[in-house]
């Protein structure tokens, strides 16, 4: 069949295409309908935990299933250090592998490098968590944590006894866990910066370190910001490398060296022993606060990550 | 050497890969003069202009050999600095690029990445940059606003001022006014004219008219060559050349 014949038959031209649309649009609807059916059920089972517990679950701090006491206020903590705690150590080393990558390679160069760097987020969770525990959390104990109580013991991130594991070795392994995401996502970003802005500098007769600071960077600030926001979604979702180093305590501390417990791992642990009402709603609010953080993180990081790609918004002056 | 020459090309010739796209070019480009280019699509005319800042010097698998003489100093030479040469002969793109910022920051940019930093001085310079590209009155009360509002043919100016701000000495044009309307080409054609008491320009064109225009020399580009090159005049009323006069009467192209 020719081009002709075809655009002659209008857009659906036979019964084999129709059915073919009918068939993967029933598959897009299935899997939307999954999705919300999920958010819903996740809402009506967590509606007794939210009556019994109120506005307490955020903020308290007890987390007893014996006397029914629920605060999930040190989980949102641990979430939330751990996961800030990996931005700020793989933001600066994720960016600048992308600037490495887009800018200044040689292209026989790029293609592997940016394959390995992939294949960090290709590897499951739980080797990181085996690692982490094994062979990271020991180096920690024995090595960092004495040389930063040593030297920095001064700032309440660093004292108390290093265990090892804790907040530090699970933003250290998150770290590790999010630097491809940060990475590929700021070097699509960058690479997607049009040309026409580095010749722009180019033939203001500025260097390539000028270059790429002063107008691909910025250019490309959003997407960048982007990246980084959907690594914090990635970091605040991860369970099993998470709940494998960090201890699993129940208490808040400032210090980065204690213990602690995050979102995804205190459900992790405990949805077997979840056997009466309550406690299981609980954890399946907590599911549903982790959920709904996280598709809004995603959903902001995407609408920057695109932006770039459409250009910088054209100001009416 | 030549007061009257400012660059001086010779058996250049210019690979991408296996492809060659400047065959022996041979060219003088005088001194405070209009040196047009023109040519059919694809025949080496941009590629060339881009030899005269090794602006090529970005594409992957490019190939250059010959000599390239900027006030008789070989620009390919191991001495080049590469930066400094690019500040001395800038560019002006076919698709007007400025950055996503201020007016203002857009002048200032150039000067600023080369060390000024004084507030006053800076203001100097815009002003004036942006008066020799004749867009001052157009922008004085919109300094701040962002570059991306103004249209296209006050972009295109944009960015001959802030190529005029860091002081060239050649300024390179490539199509620049190919994406602008007729009235803003017109502004354009006139800037062009008046920059040529100060700089050495060397643009491309696919608009005959507007070769014949502005400029005081032509070459004519055929498949990476120099099919002819002389005075505007003698090039649009008496070709020597069968190809040239074909082009020029649009019989091909």
């Amino acid at each position: 069949m020719t081009f002709e014949d075809r655009k002659g038959r209008g857009r659906y031209s036979s019964r084999s295409d129709r059915l073919f649309t009918g068939l993967t649009l029933v598959m897009v609807v299935a899997i939307l309908f999954l999705a919300g059916l999920m958010v819903l059920q996740l809402l009506v089972a967590s509606i007794p935990a939210m009556q019994a517990l109120g506005w307490h679950f955020l903020v308290g701090m007890d987390w007893d299933p014996v006397h029914e006491h629920f605060g999930a206020l040190p989980f949102i903590y641990g979430t939330l250090a751990s996961s800030l705690l990996a931005l700020i150590l793989a933001a600066p080393l994720g960016i600048g592998v992308a600037i490495f990558l887009a800018e200044l390679a040689p292209p026989w160069f790029r293609a592997p490098v940016s394959f390995m760097v992939e294949l960090l987020a290709a590897i499951p969770s739980v080797v990181y968590g085996v690692w982490g525990l094994f062979v990271m959390a020991p180096w920690l104990r024995n090595m960092v944590q004495p040389w930063l109580s040593e030297h920095l013991g001064f700032l309440p991130f660093f004292q108390g006894p290093g265990f090892g594991v804790g907040i530090l070795a699970a933003g250290l392994i998150l770290a590790i866990m999010v630097v491809p995401t940060i990475t590929a996502v700021s070097r699509d970003v960058l690479m997607a910066v049009p040309n026409h802005q580095r010749e722009a500098m180019l033939a203001l007769g500025a260097t390539k370190w000028e270059t790429t600071w002063k107008a691909v960077i910025p250019y490309g600030r959003s997407g960048i910001v982007g990246a980084i926001i959907l690594a914090l979604g990635r970091a605040l979702g991860e369970t099993m490398a998470a709940t494998m180093v960090i201890g699993n305590s129940l208490d808040i501390s400032i210090s980065l060296f204690a213990p602690a417990n995050t979102m995804a791992s205190i459900i992790a642990n405990s949805y077997a022993e979840a056997t009466y009402g309550l406690h299981a709603a609980a954890l399946i609010e907590i599911a549903l606060i982790l959920f709904v953080i996280t598709l809004i993180l995603n959903i902001v990081a995407r609408l920057l990550v695109r932006r770039v790609a459409i250009g910088p918004v054209r100001m009416e002056a | 050497m030549d007061q009257e020459i400012k660059i001086e090309v010779d058996n250049l010739n210019l690979y991408y890969g296996s492809l060659q796209a400047l065959k022996d070019v041979r060219i003088q480009v005088s001194r405070k003069a209009i040196t047009a280019l023109i040519g059919p699509s694809g025949c080496g005319k941009t590629t060339f202009l881009r030899t005269l800042n090794r602006l090529n010097d970005l594409i992957d698998g490019v190939q250059i050999s010959g000599q390239v003489l900027l006030d008789g100093e070989d620009i390919y030479g191991n001495g080049m600095d590469v930066v400094r040469l690019r500040k001395r002969v800038g560019m002006v793109f076919q698709k007007p690029n400025p950055f996503p910022m201020s007016v203002y920051d857009n002048v200032a940019y150039g000067p600023r990445i080369h060390g000024t930093r004084k507030r006053s001085r800076l203001d100097e310079i815009v002003e004036k940059s942006l008066r020799d590209a004749a867009l001052w009155d157009e922008v004085k009360d919109r300094l701040k606003g962002s570059a991306m509002g103004l249209s296209g043919g006050q972009q295109q100016r944009l960015c001959i001022a802030r190529l005029l701000a860091v002081e060239p000495e050649v300024i390179l044009m490539d199509e620049p006014s190919s994406a602008l309307d007729p009235i803003s080409t017109l502004h354009i054609e006139e800037l062009i004219r008046e920059l040529k008491e100060r700089y050495t320009i060397v643009i491309v064109t696919h608009n005959m008219q507007q070769a014949a225009r502005v400029s005081d020399s032509t070459a004519f580009f055929l498949n990476g060559q120099i099919i002819e090159y002389d005075a505007t005049e003698v090039i649009f009323t008496r070709p020597r050349d069968q190809r040239t006069e074909d082009y020029i009467t649009g019989r091909f192209g």
